[in-house]
């Protein structure tokens, strides 16, 4: 499929995906009590702004996203875990 | 078309699943040992879950022409009991001449803690000592990219055969990894903590459907048992050829499964 193919089918539930997370952002917002200090917070409206953004030649908009909810990973897990190498 | 679902835990499932997923073309199954929502106490426990697994589910399956193919280990989250560990890893040698028993599964990390790395590696010992493929769970959330790089860091040390090992559960940021090192990848089409079907289109469009498995993990939360022809029908959807999606959901899994000696496919 084209990008216009993809486009026209697609349009629709993009637009209704998109509005699900505003409206989820108002809900938060209208609610007694606030979240903004809240860490996860500040995770979602990076992760919303990322998909305005451009992707680049080395990583997708999701695999941006995917990295920014993750945990990071210590090449020296093993040392720090004092596991000795086998197999 | 007819499929085969290479990550699915039947015992949680009812049997009007299995007729279910019969009219939906499902030919055969494999069901690696899990986490059943508590902690068992004993040993004993295990042994019962490796007979349901190894004699009951089979005949269940069975009864709507599906064959039933098992992985055998303790999971990564009872993985934190390292005492319970090893005495469930000296009951698997027993039941992996059971004729359904593909190998050893679905091992992994779930926190990405010590204990469950000693186990990990010790389920990768008894693979290797047995000559058994391997299935690999890889942990949810915020921890799959660090658990996966772990996953591939401690593989890395073992001798096997890296065509025998599947890591399951990736997504966007691990998959490129896991092919890259040669092994088996199992993308889980899983409602809000894994992957859409859509979005699995997707990366079988961008890494290409060699050594790519599609499951449907279909267990006791939340999940979809019929997920996988859902994914049949958004790659139809893309215009995608019958022999690239047989391929994915098909034999891609036969490939990988054939490589164990009890395996065989009726049809």
């Amino acid at each position: 499929m084209n990008a216009n193919e993809i486009l026209d089918r697609e349009f629709l539930e993009i637009r209704a995906k998109l509005l699900d997370v505003a409206a989820a952002f108002d809900r938060l917002e209208r609610a007694d009590g606030s979240v903004e200090s809240d860490p996860r917070m500040q995770l979602l409206k990076t992760a919303a702004k990322l998909n305005a953004t451009d992707s680049d030649h080395n990583l997708s908009r999701a695999e941006k996203m995917q990295m920014l909810f993750s945990r990071q990973y210590d090449p020296e897990w093993i040392k720090s875990f004092d596991l000795s190498q086998r197999g | 078309m007819n499929y085969i679902d290479p990550h699915i835990h039947m015992v949680s499932r009812t049997t009007d699943d299995y007729e279910t997923l019969a009219k939906m073309g499902c030919v055969a199954m494999s069901e690696p040992a899990f986490w059943a929502g508590f902690d068992r106490g004993s040993a004993e426990s295990f042994r019962d879950y490796f007979n349901q697994l190894t004699d009951v589910e089979p005949k269940r399956a069975a009864q709507y022409g599906i064959q039933h193919f098992a992985w055998l280990c303790i999971n990564a989250k009872e993985a934190e009991n390292v005492e319970l560990s090893r005495e469930v890893l000296k009951l698997i040698p027993e039941f992996l001449d059971r004729p359904n028993v593909l190998g050893i599964g679905e091992i992994g990390l779930n926190k990405n803690t010590r204990n469950e790395a000693i186990i990990f590696q010790e389920h990768m010992e008894l693979a290797v000592a047995h000559d058994q493929s391997v299935l690999i769970h890889t942990p949810h959330l915020a921890d799959k990219y660090q658990g996966t790089r772990m996953i591939l860091d401690m593989l890395a040390d073992h001798s096997i055969d890296r065509h025998r090992i599947l890591v399951d559960h990736v997504e966007e940021h691990t998959i490129g990894a896991v092919l890259d090192a040669g092994y088996w990848a199992g993308m889980t089409l899983y409602p809000v903590t894994k992957c859409t079907p859509s979005r699995a289109v997707d990366m079988i469009e961008k890494f290409g459907a060699e050594r790519l498995c599609v499951n449907s993990a279909g267990d006791w939360g939340p999940s979809k048992p019929t997920a996988v022809p859902d994914l049949i029908l958004e790659m139809r959807r893309r215009g995608h050829s019958e022999a690239l999606i047989q391929k994915v959901v098909h034999d891609n899994p036969k490939e990988y499964f054939s490589q164990s000696k009890n395996f065989s496919l009726d049809r």
